[in-house]
């Protein structure tokens, strides 16, 4: 009796210190789901609380924008900056310097207000989310996918855009958009838009490619040398494609898929996944793929192109192919939880501000959302290559958006919700 | 302990005299914290991801909605994709298990049997030494050994087996390498050469003491250090994301749950697999007795 127990304690004994040790590695796995609960318990009460304000019956279900958001109060004054700014940013939105000397516009600012910025780099719309959600931030710039997510979920306040001086002179075609407002009331500020290039190294991909079939229906050419966006709203780019291709499946919206567009979509990606050297979230990453040869052609932002090319160890060219392209069109939003508020509003202001809001666009390769920018550009011709002032061209791109039952599009009720994308695109990764 | 009542008793000799006669006490004092730690931080944090694996999350919003649902257990265990990366990353882990210990057994061996003491020490060192360097830096190196411009295709002529599931295999292996040789190393030195002479001494062909005498009393060695290989392999998701490819593991999916799609109730359920996983094996290798000496 004695003996077995003491063997039993000594088996508990060894797996219970094995099991701690074999947490070493997966400690983000196992500790952030204990810290989680805590920080979504604050965002979903508030969003409860609002959502019973809004539509009392329907708590447990998806809260429809036709609930209107919470109510989240807005900031009627701007005072003295409170000495520190954390914002979450996509990669080439807030240069300290760090990547390239001669690339630096948080400095100045720094100087300017004694806000000192801490940066973190959101690779995907669903980590911006995510962080979001967490509170610890001031503010984001947010794509189209995200800021409704944020907007519904209590996450960001309404901006008083009487206290940014910028907003006037912002391109008309980006205020009071869908995906930054809400019955005429803006969420943040326009910081720039553009699309989604595709991007190759001439040195191995001798024909210059003009369509997305490239990394599509025609991706056996370089298999094991594609690389495309790891992330659900990237079916959208197949479904772009199929919209040209494949007129009979009748997709009219890349964001807005039935059933059997979406399955269409999982389909053409599936063939593309033989060809697939690595996904990319990480920008850093898909740099690296590019250097190092281990892909060769596939989806990109313009900045990931320029950092190569400035890289100098491979060449890299991109284009918007014929078909179109998806694309992004971002606001600075400030979190409901702002810790530094004061500070969030004149960064909102100084980041769309002509000057700076021009080196970021530049730096970034993207149309810049202040219209005065235009004529602080190094290149005289830059907003013209990017089409900044073209309201016609910026219509045209399918902006990342977040897919919903209800269509984005507004064209039924019968499309597939962004939840089944998530789980289509890791049946697609396999 | 004798005090003279001339002296006054010294703290420390109080505190003694005090616990001399509670035992419980002292095994409290001795074990609450450790104990404390290990409920709260460890079971607790352990408990709270088994509970919000019952939740799920607003589509739209994100939020977590904390209405008790079996959904995500039931996508996570009906078959189909979840179970089927399981068994790959399982297959991964076991691959690496049983490659640490085809490397690290000989090098144990001879280590402890043969070596001098000079080149054991050499030995160990050189065996602990790559545990100083961060774990990052020794899977970038990985990635620029295996890259199709670097050295190991310039070396074998561009026969490498690329970013995949190899790769990941080979980092693991050499990641965890460690981990086997030290227990292995151990097992063999509690082992007496007098034993090894003894067997010898009977007629026995040194293959036949390797099989009937070394391999049995280094077993549990083989199987302590066999935890820490599948265990680190099994929540390992750096390596793949760096080396993989494109392949994914039970780690990548569980952290592409929780981070890129922001559904940490869905996350939690696919947790469950390797944690099954892993206490599976332990009962498995209890059965085999290797536990027991331990």
């Amino acid at each position: 009796m004695r003996l077995t127990r003491r063997k039993m304690m000594a088996a508990i004994g060894t797996a219970s210190i094995v099991l701690l040790a074999g947490c070493g590695s997966s400690s983000s796995t196992s500790t952030s789901p204990s810290n989680q609960p805590t920080t979504t318990d604050g965002a979903s009460s508030t969003a409860g609380a609002a959502n019973t304000a809004g539509t009392p019956s329907s708590a447990a279900t998806a809260p429809a924008p036709a609930g209107g958001p919470p109510s989240v109060p807005m900031a009627s004054a701007v005072g003295a900056g409170e000495g520190q700014l954390n914002v979450i940013a996509w990669a080439g939105y807030a240069e300290n310097g760090s990547n390239d000397k001669t690339v630096d516009w948080v400095h100045p600012f720094e100087t300017q207000t004694g806000c000192k910025v801490n940066v973190k780099i959101g690779n995907t719309s669903d980590e911006m989310v995510a962080l979001m959600k967490t509170g610890q931030y001031d503010g984001v710039s947010a794509s189209g996918d995200a800021t409704l997510r944020l907007i519904y979920g209590g996450d960001v306040a309404p901006v008083n855009t009487a206290l940014v001086p910028s907003y006037s002179t912002i391109s008309a075609f980006l205020k009071n958009q869908n995906f930054n407002s809400v019955k005429g009331q803006m969420y943040g500020i326009p910081h720039g838009w553009g699309a989604n290039v595709l991007m190759w190294n001439p040195a191995k991909v001798t024909t210059a490619p003009t369509s997305w079939g490239a990394v599509f229906d025609k991706s056996s050419a370089y298999a094991g040398k594609v690389t495309a966006y790891d992330s659900p709203i990237y079916i959208a780019d197949a479904a772009l494609y199929l919209k040209a291709t494949q007129p009979a499946l009748g997709i009219k919206d890349p964001y807005s898929l039935t059933e059997a567009q979406l399955d269409a979509a999982v389909e053409l990606l599936k063939g593309q996944n033989k060809s697939i050297s690595e996904y990319w979230a990480d920008y850093t990453k898909e740099v690296q793929s590019f250097e190092s040869g281990t892909s060769v052609i596939g989806t990109a932002w313009q900045v990931i192109a320029n950092t190569i090319n400035g890289d100098g160890k491979v060449k890299v060219q991109s284009i918007v192919p014929s078909e179109g392209a998806t694309g992004w069109s971002d606001t600075w939003m400030i979190s409901a939880k702002a810790a530094h508020p004061n500070c969030m509003y004149k960064w909102m202001d100084y980041i769309t501000s002509a000057k700076v809001n021009a080196q970021v666009a530049e730096y970034f390769g993207e149309a810049p959302a202040q219209a005065k920018a235009c004529s602080e550009t190094t290149d005289k011709n830059f907003c013209t290559t990017y089409h900044a002032q073209d309201a016609a061209y910026a219509s045209k791109i399918a902006y990342w958006t977040t897919p919903r039952t209800a269509c984005v599009d507004g064209s039924g009720s019968n499309c597939t919700a962004y939840s089944e994308w998530l789980t289509k695109w890791q049946e697609i990764k396999g | 302990m004798t005090t003279s009542p001339r002296t006054p008793t010294p703290v420390r000799g109080r505190l003694s005299a005090a616990l001399a006669g509670r035992p419980r006490t002292r095994l409290a004092l001795l074990l609450g914290a450790p104990l404390l730690w290990l409920v709260v931080a460890y079971l607790g944090s352990l408990a709270a991801m088994m509970v919000s694996a019952f939740w799920s999350v607003d589509d739209f919003t994100g939020n977590v909605v904390h209405t008790f649902t079996t959904a995500n257990l039931r996508t996570v265990f009906a078959p189909g994709l979840a179970l089927q990366i399981a068994a790959r990353t399982i297959g991964v882990a076991a691959a690496v298990t049983v490659l640490d210990a085809l490397i690290a057994l000989p090098l144990a061996f001879y280590m402890s049997k043969v070596a001098t003491p000079r080149v054991r020490t050499a030995l160990i060192v050189a065996v602990l030494t790559p545990l100083w360097a961060s774990y990052l830096v020794k899977a970038y190196a990985w990635r620029t050994l295996l890259a199709p411009d670097g050295p190991l295709s310039f070396l074998t002529g561009g026969h490498t087996p690329g970013y995949g599931l190899t790769a990941t295999t080979v980092t693991l292996t050499y990641l965890w390498l460690p981990y086997m040789v030290i227990p292995v190393y151990a097992g063999f030195e509690r082992v007496p050469d007098a034993l090894l002479e003894a067997s010898s001494d009977l007629g026995a062909t040194p293959g036949r003491t390797i099989r009937s005498v070394l391999l049995p009393l280094v077993f549990p060695a083989v199987a302590a250090g066999s935890i820490f290989t599948f265990s680190l392999s099994l929540g390992d998701y750096i390596a793949v994301t760096i080396v993989g490819g494109k392949s994914q593991l039970l780690g990548t999916v569980i952290y592409g749950d929780l981070i890129t799609a922001n559904n940490q109730p869905l996350a939690a359920a696919t947790a469950l697999l390797p944690l099954l996983a892993i206490i599976i094996y332990l009962f498995a290798l209890r059965r085999t007795g290797a536990l027991e000496n331990t």
